[in-house]
């Protein structure tokens, strides 16, 4: 019997744990990672030539970091391992690739193919959100782990989800000014009021941590805000919000990371054909899939949290399993213990996400108040305004049909950052319930190649 | 580039200094550094955006928002989160096309 052709899609904690997986069973997976380094998003590497330790890139998380790490570079010569490799689409039993500094493209066929793409920032648009300076949590964290670098001199950070305190920690620890941590949702108290909660969620556990070191040092902390505008017309100046008790404020500073967690990054397992289904907490439509990863497309895999997010430990899980699946769905002896082991742990993933998503809710109502005039599409500068007139004027309550008749989401970030905002707009302005404006579809290229490689690929 | 940039280091100061051409106009960036990391520690401005006519200086950081593609000389272009430095790198904030349309009309 020929090997199966194993590709997989991410060098994150799921895909790392996916390939070591499959070598393990005695084949030789493709890994295709746009990125340089394999590690994914938290257990991101700093560039080589760089010297922090580990204790200081990754804090509590620096033992697991350093075992993905060395789990992957364990593979070296057993994976062909492609970073700095972009995959633009998937089709007739292949992904097609383009390397990151635009040379030859590629196409890599599969027998089954892994998707574990991740997720990117759940951001929610507000009136100056587009002026040079502000930045989602993720990036004011991948500047510092990256780059070693503060997003300004003088930071405010707002929004809510896990990341909001740690990377205010992370910059304070670091010495970067923080001017304040404007929570739009209350944690101390919510976290507070949910002992048991705590106990089986160490993210809050820690979250509680940075929030009283934050404390300590003086640094201003602002629970149930509302965001009302970022001041600047060039670069930003500031941030006025509105407190819990309902006056406006100003905080003088020249950047903002902002972000309400995280959203699955999907295109690929659109564009692979899988079947998606609502999921009423984060308002996003996901791809479906059995419990160990199956989706409904012969072949067609998902791990981690480019299929639901519950974060990097589940996500390793998830890839062992999905690969595991792969395995024996081609007729490979795999240990059907292991098996049920990671299912049930999944199941357990599945309850911390929605406990997650409980605590740190994304605050989808702020989308009602928002002026006509603020930008929605940061791309195309399409305004909140035009989304309702598409809505009301047009009857576009179908998101494709919006995004044809007013550009939403159309722009080069193919609606990863207006999208599920766009949708909740739709809905509302027609009355509908959210999931009624669907979703944008996924179209390839899922992000925009170098011309050179678009024109040799068509 | 005079003013003081959007970003400021923290640590890994101590990596070889590489130089670049931004606009014409000499800027030093550290080896390891990406192209917005080497802009934005010398100024706030990345690009404009088409529509809004205002500046940006990037988003996401990781690949995800597209905001931060800028230009060589030959019109090809940089996303600017993800290309790191080289010595000797011509870039441009502005499309050298569109300065062509300009200076034309
Ligand atoms: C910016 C950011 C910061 C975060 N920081 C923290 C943190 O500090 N602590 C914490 O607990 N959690 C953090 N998270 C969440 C955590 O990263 C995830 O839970 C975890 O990494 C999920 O692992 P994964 O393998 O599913 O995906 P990821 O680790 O995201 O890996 C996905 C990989 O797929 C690659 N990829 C995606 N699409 C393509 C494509 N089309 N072509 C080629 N490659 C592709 C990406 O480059 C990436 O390397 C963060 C998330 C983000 C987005
Ligand atoms: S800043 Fe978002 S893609 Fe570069």
């Amino acid at each position: 019997m020929v090997d199966p052709r194993i590709v997989i899609v991410g060098a994150g904690p799921a895909g790392t744990r996916a390939a070591e997986t499959v070598v393990r069973h005695g084949l030789r997976p493709v890994v295709l990672d746009e990125a340089p380094q394999s590690g994914g998003q938290i257990y991101r590497r700093q560039p080589p030539g760089f010297s922090r330790d580990a204790k200081v890139l990754y804090g509590f998380e620096a033992g697991r970091a350093g075992r993905l790490h060395a789990a992957f570079d364990a593979l070296a010569g057993k994976v062909e391992h492609h970073p700095g490799t972009l995959v633009w689409t998937v089709r007739d039993g292949a992904v097609h690739t383009a390397p990151a500094d635009g040379g030859a493209v590629g196409r890599f066929p599969y027998d089954a193919l892994v998707l574990a793409t991740g997720a990117c920032d759940r951001v929610i648009p507000f009136p100056g959100w587009t002026t040079a300076g502000v930045y989602t949590l993720g990036a004011a964290q991948v500047a510092l782990k990256y780059q070693a670098c503060a997003i300004g001199g003088r930071v405010v950070f707002l929004g809510t989800g896990p990341l909001l305190y740690l990377v205010a920690y992370q910059y304070a620890k670091a010495g970067a000014e923080v001017a304040a941590v404007l929570d739009t949702t209350g944690f101390a108290a919510k976290a507070m009021a949910l002992p048991k909660l705590l106990a089986v969620l160490p993210a809050l556990a820690k979250g509680l941590y940075y929030l009283g070191w934050l404390r300590s040092r003086g640094i201003a902390i602002h629970e149930g805000v509302v965001p009302v505008r970022v001041d600047g017309a060039d670069a930003v100046e500031g941030v006025v919000f509105r407190s819990a008790s309902g006056e406006e404020r100003r905080i003088a500073c020249d950047a903002v990371g902002f972000g309400y967690g995280l959203q699955s990054e999907t295109q690929l397992a659109d564009l692979a054909g899988c079947r998606f289904a609502y999921e009423p907490q984060s308002r996003q439509w996901l791809p479906e899939a059995d419990a160990d990863g199956r989706s409904d497309v012969a072949g067609v895999y998902l791990a981690g949290d480019g299929r639901r997010v519950r974060g990097a430990d589940f996500a390793e899980m998830a890839g062992e399993l999905a690969a595991l699946a792969a395995l024996g769905d081609r007729g490979i002896a795999v240990d059907q213990a292991r098996m049920a082991a990671l299912r049930r742990g999944l199941d357990r993933g599945l309850r911390w996400g929605q406990a997650l998503q409980a605590v740190f809710p994304v605050p989808h109502h702020f989308l009602a108040d928002l002026p006509s005039e603020t930008v929605l599409c940061r791309c195309e500068g399409v305004t909140v305004g035009d989304a309702r007139r598409a809505a009301d004027d047009l009857d576009a309550r179908e998101i494709n049909r919006a995004k044809a008749l007013s550009r939403i989401g159309m722009g080069r970030c193919q609606g990863r950052y207006c999208g599920l905002s766009a949708a909740t707009i739709l809905a509302d302005t027609a009355g509908e319930k959210p999931e009624t404006a669907m979703r944008i579809r996924g179209q390839a290229p899922v992000k925009p190649v170098p011309l050179r490689t678009e024109e040799a690929a068509s | 580039m005079s003013e003081r940039g959007q970003f400021r280091r923290v640590a890994e100061t101590g990596r070889r200094p590489v130089r670049l051409r931004v606009d014409g106009e000499a800027v030093e960036a550290l080896d390891g550094d990406t192209v917005l990391v080497a802009l934005l520690t010398a100024g706030r401005r990345l690009r404009d955006n088409e529509f809004e006519r205002r500046p940006r200086a990037g988003f996401c950081l990781m690949g995800a928002c597209q905001d931060c593609w800028i230009w060589r000389p030959d019109g090809g272009r940089v996303r600017a989160c993800s290309t790191p430095v080289a010595d000797g790198m011509d870039l441009l904030t502005r499309s050298p096309l569109e300065q062509w349309s300009i200076r034309a009309s």
